[in-house]
């Protein structure tokens, strides 16, 4: 596939992986932001295959893993409604709310339909209009242009069957939250390249500045992630803090004018409490007063209620990279893919799942490769 | 359709209109007409009665029986239809169990009101497979349910064929050093069906691979080829068959997840979507375990027939580790393979 | 997170926001995508599509650009190991 496959490329991989092992003189510990990042970096078994020269931890960039319970709460309420239909991303079925998943509402009557754009609800409601239409929206600042576009289509529609139940949450506040945090082991950040596309990464220097950390903006294949690793560990055997774009194929620094001025029209920037990290300040987008009447917490008259408390399910201290997930005491035992005690078990981007799911906790006896 | 005159008694015997009546399923002479208008004239092998049992020819060997049921939805797809599904599914259960399909029975459960139309079709589409696969619809059963009961149609078949002696699927013969195979290209089934039935707004050209592996099984045999183990991997994909043969045979296996043929439009919806091909049904691939010095002869023999000619080598068979399934993608170190859980959603994230 | 694959513009639909639409081909497959964030794009070019939405143009020239970097650059570090013989 043109422009994937490249980023593919085994011959070149290797290369980077020598590269990469020539250029550290120590063991380094680098953050990487973005949960499909995660999914890449086991997919590919980089993680292991550099274990000796960094240390990966995977951040919180899981849109999935932190919305808050409540909100699920909330979808799974409305999906129960007679007359309504509930829309959302396939990631979001198995999620568990505060005692269930949507998939599991679903058993008991839960309207549903999966859908792969927020635009496809616009449609839906159009084509139902005797159905009150929700779209169940999670997602960093890369979808959130999305929704955005959604909810400005049902204005210019007057669409009066169509909301959205928001979960949007922003990748900045986040980093800032864990480079401050005391017991920071992070060296580096790997920045979340869909979201720089949109972002753009200026406001990164004044993070990299005040934390003293190298930032590099990183993209999601192979070769992305193997270059994103290798730009920041040269950056710290230099002593730099700089940032730098190591996915410039699709980020510019300033990221994308159009969708942000999207963004403003449509979203205001609000505190947010984020499952597993509790409140964080200026780390969502609320609808704008003049797009309000889509809300649709406002509209149905459902209870914002602030989050939960966790118990058992330490996903707080996994994405901000204090234990690992393999440290929790619930993982593989009572915390399965199967049998989720928090979203990080449950998205395949997860952190947990990914664990569970790709990494080698003994080492594989295989042949060497040919 | 119907020759009869024009006009209906009242009290219908639940034929004759163009929707199913739940009158149709409960014997007598709705259930009679019924058989008379839409079976017979399609399966001459059924026996008039429908109802009891059929007796077979005498065979030389040893025979192999299955059985399967269907609840796809939608119940047309790309490439096919729960017809001709039922009649493939079943056949293809029998093909990689060394067995050249001979009959099949049919039980349709038929939900109240379902189009009359549309069940001629399908009627169709299954009379069409099954001579095309080489079987004879021999025994059969029609039940009518409530509306709601089913959704639409449930087909269920069981199906008898003959065992080729010398040639059986045995996993636990499965050793290190044997190599596994793949019939042909990966994930096209589960693709076509889902971009059909979800709203996901796709158009693709693809097409199911619904079809039927007897060929695929029988050029190995005429090639003398001592297969070890043959499966079609229809839900959960590879991974699923994979995970299956490393319990049955205590060993482990690896593959190469570039080795395995794809079509361009799997691809492009598959990275759409976020869902790994090794994980999506199939309806027409089977994966095969061969000792490594029959490689070459068996790859020549699936190229010559039209249902695995892209057959390709994807992996083997190593010594028991602690990673049942592993597979190597771009850098060479393998990185173990999930075992199928549930559905395989699409994900944006 | 964020899913985006490149795709290119096969044609333009409509052009007035926030309902730009064309039609996006991914191998073969076709989708209508809304071009709102990248009203910019022609007929032909890549875009980088997430949840039906292309958040970005594609730029191949910067693509190819780094992968010839790579390959010329980044050469195996004095390891004892042979480089590799393709470039």
């Amino acid at each position: 596939m043109k422009l994937i496959d490249e980023f593919r490329d085994p011959a070149l991989a290797r290369q980077l992986v020598e590269s990469i092992r020539g250029a550290a003189t120590r063991r380094w510990t680098l953050m990487e932001v973005c949960g499909g990042q995660t999914h890449g970096l086991l997919r590919h078994g980089i993680d292991e295959e550099l274990r000796d020269v960094v240390e990966l931890l995977h951040g919180p960039g899981c849109p999935v893993c932190v919305t808050p319970a409540t909100v699920i709460d909330h979808a799974i309420e409305l999906a129960l409604r007679p007359g309504f239909l509930l829309t959302t991303f396939g990631d979001m079925l198995r999620v568990p709310g505060s005692d269930r998943s949507l998939m599991q509402a679903q058993a008991e009557g839960a309207n549903l339909q999966m859908v792969y754009s927020p635009l496809d609800a616009v449609k839906l409601a159009q084509e139902l209009p005797s159905t009150q239409v929700v779209f169940f929206a999670v997602g960093f600042e890369t979808t959130a242009p999305a929704t955005a576009i959604a909810v400005s289509q049902a204005q210019a529609l007057d669409l009066p069957n169509f909301s959205v139940l928001t979960a949007h949450v922003r990748v900045e506040p986040a980093m800032e939250a864990i480079a401050q945090a005391e017991d920071c082991r992070v060296n580096g950040f790997l920045a979340a390249g869909h979201v720089c596309t949109i972002t753009g990464y200026d406001q990164y220097y004044r993070l990299a500045q005040r934390y003293r950390m190298p930032i590099v903006v990183t993209g999601f294949e192979p070769i992305d992630l193997l270059v994103g690793i290798l730009r920041c560990l040269q950056l710290l055997e230099q002593g730099s803090t700089e940032v730098v774009n190591a996915y410039t194929r699709s980020v510019r620094p300033a990221g994308n004018v159009a969708a942000k001025e999207i963004l403003q029209q449509v979203f205001v920037i609000a505190d947010q409490p984020w499952r597993g990290l509790g409140e964080v300040p200026l780390g969502g987008l609320i609808l704008a007063p003049k797009f309000r009447r889509f809300d649709a917490v406002d509209r149905f008259g459902l209870e914002r209620t602030s989050i939960a408390v966790e118990d058992e399910c330490q996903s707080g201290a996994v994405m901000s990279g204090r234990i690992r997930p393999t440290q929790c005491p619930h993982f593989g035992s009572r915390c399965t893919p199967q049998s989720p005690l928090g979203a990080p078990m449950v998205s395949t981007e997860g952190a947990c799942s990914a664990y569970y799911r790709y990494s080698n906790l003994v080492p594989l006896n295989t042949s060497p490769a040919s | 359709m119907n020759p009869g005159p024009t006009w209906h008694c009242p009290t219908n015997t639940g034929v004759g209109s163009d929707r199913v009546s739940l009158l149709l399923g409960e014997g007598g002479r709705g259930s009679r007409d019924f058989l008379r208008q839409q079976i017979t004239g399609r399966f001459p092998k059924v026996h008039a009665a429908f109802a009891d049992a059929v007796h077979l020819p005498n065979v030389p060997g040893r025979l192999a029986f299955t059985t399967d049921s269907f609840v796809v939805s939608p119940l047309f797809f790309p490439g096919g239809d729960i017809g001709k599904l039922a009649v493939i599914g079943t056949a293809n259960d029998l093909a990689v169990s060394g067995a050249k399909p001979r009959w099949l029975s049919l039980s349709l459960i038929i939900e109240e009101g379902f189009s009359i139309k549309v069940l001629e079709q399908i009627l169709d589409s299954i009379a069409a497979t099954a001579e095309l696969v080489g079987m004879q619809v021999v025994t059969g059963d029609t039940k009518v349910v409530p509306a709601g009961c089913v959704d639409g149609l449930f087909i269920n078949t069981s199906g008898i064929g003959e065992c080729v002696p010398g040639f059986v699927s045995n996993t636990s013969t499965l050793a290190p050093g044997d190599v596994l195979l793949v019939s042909g290209p990966v994930a096209q089934h589960g693709l076509a069906v889902l971009a059909t039935r979800e709203r996901f707004e796709m158009h693709s050209p693809l097409v199911s691979d619904c079809g039927s592996l007897w060929p695929a099984v029988q050029t190995l045999i005429e090639a003398q080829i001592p297969f070890k183990a043959l499966r079609d991997a229809t839900r959960g994909g590879v991974a699923a068959v994979l995970h299956e043969w490393a319990a049955d045979c205590g060993h482990s296996l690896c593959v190469d997840q570039n080795q395995f043929p794809l079509t361009d439009e799997v691809r492009g919806l598959s990275e759409l979507l976020g869902m790994d091909p090794l994980f999506i049904a199939n309806e027409g691939t089977m994966l095969v375990a061969v000792p490594e010095i029959y490689v070459e002869p068996a790859l020549t023999a699936l190229r010559a027939v039209r249902i695995s000619q892209d057959a390709a080598r994807v992996g083997r068979v190593e010594p028991k580790s602690i990673v049942p399934v592993s597979v190597r993608r771009t850098l060479s170190r393998p990185v173990p393979l999930d075992e199928p859980m549930g559905a395989l959603l699409p994900r944006i994230c | 997170m964020c899913l985006a694959i490149p795709g290119h513009v096969v044609r333009w639909l409509r052009r007035d926001p926030p309902f730009c639409e064309a039609e996006v081909d991914f191998l073969g497959v076709r989708r209508v995508c809304n071009l709102s964030c990248v009203p910019e794009a022609q007929v032909a070019d890549y875009v980088i599509v997430h949840a039906g939405v292309a958040i970005s143009l594609m730029d191949a020239a910067v693509a190819h650009q780094l992968l010839e970097e790579l390959r010329s650059i980044e050469n195996p570090v004095n390891r004892g190991e042979p480089g590799d013989p393709h470039e």
